[in-house]
């Protein structure tokens, strides 16, 4: 298997830029996934590993050695596509046995690669149906095998469970991320879900407008985001972010909010701009009975395990998980608290969290 | 109310009115072929008679006249004659005349068959790469070769025969088979690049890229996933090109003679005693009818796709 790393990338379509200048390491048997709004340059990211497109500059490195300007079939990659590709004059085992026929294997060695793929997606059964017989989960099985059933170096993924529906998504990330284990490969994944990047990556590079803005573990990416937009951009709903008019100076542990001040981690870094944001998420609020922050709830979304309260404030509306059970009506006044002491300050004049307690 | 049917179904009224349509036009379209394969087994007489006879006795003179050549003998003559070892010598006796050899329908009947399906050949498959290119890469000025291929075609080829007349002379293609299929093929090629683009556009590319990852080479992709999802439009435009090349006229007679003449410019000539041989005439066109209609049939489930191509998402 492989360790994929990416160099100062940058694609250009005329005018319109890609991909900026990006930089990342993939790790051997990693599952790593690019997680992005559409036209981010996630895509376009992962095209330019697979060689379906060329970069303008940088370079691509497969095990150290530089592919960027390669072939797409002299880079050992496999790709799975959001519409499957599965080829409908094919019967399954045609399109399983399809990648191996450029390797100049004998019959029996083909076929035994097939039923072995086959096998491992539990897909043996079908080998002899056409593929517009099947059902969507049977299909992406069906691509996924004729992903794996030449053992390429990576695998690139590219919304692969797009098409799905909701109930069988759940499932086939399961099975993605076992399938993943099992034959310790490396997989990139492309995804805009940020429930599948969660659920399934070792590591999550979130991207916005061709520019990758951190590359974490999911739990860092979604605790300590270094930026406003990865912030705002992981976790259903995203952070609160209340401004603050006030410079924010090394050491400083707390900030004034309306009338009170508030504790927060010691700061590390300084802003020059009079104007930041505090971040904090939704379930890091509490209502509380007295000395809190005061507001009117604006509206309740019942989700089951769990109700997101809007509610206005002098500070702008602000989100706050609560217990399902929890009675609160509209136009309610109430007021709230922070729950812990792991509250984000991001630098107005750039969107970038500043180190702190917390943050390092 | 009726609910039982969907308001998108026709009525009974419009039902009726299509088909009384259909049932028209069919009429209109069938009666000339109907009396051209008719004509072609009545006799030299009967063809001509006047008013025309609807009901006749069948005879294979027709048949029989379109390939020989047959030349009137003097009675004593044909009488010194051994008797006639088959049915058709016995029918051209009867007339007083012998067979004095074959004709020329058969080699023009192949030169037809070798040039319509050469050209055939050759412009679906160069119009299938022109349109794969055109569908998929960044050609320079592609609008502008788009529409000057259309543009191919806003006069009748017949337009630019003087010039290829005399170009076919200066190249020596005149009269050759060569010379023929290049000809059709061009004529065609517009068509089959505009019909086939259409076609290609709506094959995601996906395919031949995930082809391309998985070891192949752009033009094995094309050939092992591309083209095999291209079949309704090549056959489509296959039958349009054939119709073309196996019914063209004009430039037959200005080009080819003898070597590599086709049958439309021959079948007209056949020429009996005091005029022309209906009855042959009549048997050669019957003939000719044949191999585009088997190509159609055989190609028919994709012609109807091939007509209305893009206006249903696959």
């Amino acid at each position: 298997m492989a360790e994929i790393e990416i160099k100062n990338l940058h694609k250009s379509f005329g005018d319109f830029v890609a991909v900026k200048n990006s930089n990342l390491i993939i790790e051997n048997k990693e599952f790593f996934v690019l997680l992005g709004p559409s036209g981010c340059g996630k895509t376009t990211t992962l095209r330019m590993i697979a060689g379906l497109e060329l970069p303008t500059s940088g370079n691509i490195y497969l095990d150290k050695q530089d592919v960027g300007y390669l072939r797409a079939s002299k880079r050992d990659i496999a790709f799975v596509f959001q519409l499957f590709a599965l080829y409908p004059h094919m019967n399954v085992r045609n399109n399983l046995a399809f990648p191996l026929k450029m390797q100049k294997l004998s019959r029996s060695e083909v076929d035994a690669k097939v039923l072995e793929a086959a096998k491992l997606l539990r897909i043996d059964h079908l080998l002899k149906s056409k593929v517009s017989s099947l059902a969507g989960g049977d299909r992406q099985r069906v691509a996924l095998g004729r992903a794996l059933v030449r053992r390429p170096k990576a695998f690139l993924m590219d919304e692969p469970l797009g098409t799905l529906d909701a109930e069988f998504r759940e499932l086939m990330c399961l099975e993605l991320r076992k399938l993943h284990d099992d034959i310790d490969a490396t997989t990139v994944y492309v995804t805009h879900d940020q429930q599948e990047a969660m659920s399934m990556a070792d590591r999550i590079a979130v991207m916005n407008e061709g520019v990758v803005l951190q590359a974490d573990s999911p739990k860092v990416i979604y605790n300590k985001p270094k930026t406003k937009f990865v912030a705002n951009f992981i976790g259903s709903p995203g952070m609160n972010f209340i401004p603050i008019n006030e410079k924010i100076s090394p050491s400083q542990s707390s900030i004034k909010l309306l009338d009170s001040s508030l504790n927060i981690p010691e700061q590390k870094e300084g802003t020059d701009s009079n104007e930041n944001f505090l971040g904090v998420r939704p379930e890091n609020l509490k209502l509380v009975s007295e000395n809190g922050v005061k507001g009117n709830v604006f509206g309740v979304e019942y989700l089951g395990s769990r109700k997101i309260l809007t509610i206005e404030t002098q500070l702008g509306n602000i989100k706050i998980r609560v217990d399902s059970d929890t009675q609160v009506n509209i136009n309610e006044q109430i007021q709230f608290d922070t729950l812990n002491n792991n509250q984000i300050i991001f630098d107005g004049s750039n969107d970038k969290a500043l180190q702190s307690e917390f943050m390092s | 109310m009726d609910t039982s049917r969907s308001p998108l179904e026709a009525t009974g009224f419009s039902r009726k009115l299509a088909a009384t349509i259909i049932i028209v036009y069919m009429i209109v379209t069938l009666i000339p072929i109907t009396w051209m394969v008719a004509t072609s087994f009545k006799s030299v007489d009967s063809a001509i008679s006047y008013p025309p006879e609807v009901f006749f006795e069948p005879s294979l003179e027709g048949y029989v006249n379109l390939f020989t050549n047959r030349s009137r003998q003097p009675k004593d003559y044909l009488d010194s004659l051994p008797p006639p070892d088959t049915w058709y010598e016995e029918l051209v006796r009867s007339r007083e005349m012998v067979i004095t050899g074959p004709s020329k329908f058969l080699p023009r009947y192949s030169n037809s068959l070798i040039i319509g399906f050469g050209a055939t050949f050759f412009s679906v498959f160069l119009g299938s790469l022109a349109a794969y290119a055109l569908s998929r890469f960044k050609v320079p000025l592609k609008d502008d070769l788009l529409f000057f291929i259309l543009s191919t075609r806003m006069f009748p080829p017949i337009a630019v025969a003087v010039p290829i007349f005399i170009m076919y002379r200066k190249l020596g293609l005149g009269d050759t088979h060569v010379g023929m299929i290049i000809l059709y093929t061009v004529v065609n090629l517009s068509l089959s690049v505009w019909l086939l683009k259409g076609f290609m556009d709506e094959i995601p590319r996906e395919y031949e890229e995930a082809a391309m990852i998985d070891g192949y080479s752009r033009m094995q992709a094309f050939f092992k996933v591309v083209l095999p999802q291209a079949t309704t439009g090549i056959a489509a435009t296959a039958i349009f090109c054939m119709i073309f090349s196996w019914n063209e006229y004009a430039f037959a007679v200005l080009l080819t003679q003898f070597n590599a003449q086709t049958a439309p410019p021959f079948i007209p000539t056949i020429i009996g005693e005091g005029g022309l041989d209906w009855p042959a005439i009549g048997a050669g066109t019957t003939l000719f009818l044949i191999p585009v209609m088997i190509f159609t049939v055989v190609l028919r489930k994709h012609l109807l796709r091939g007509i209305t191509f893009g206006a249903v998402r696959k």
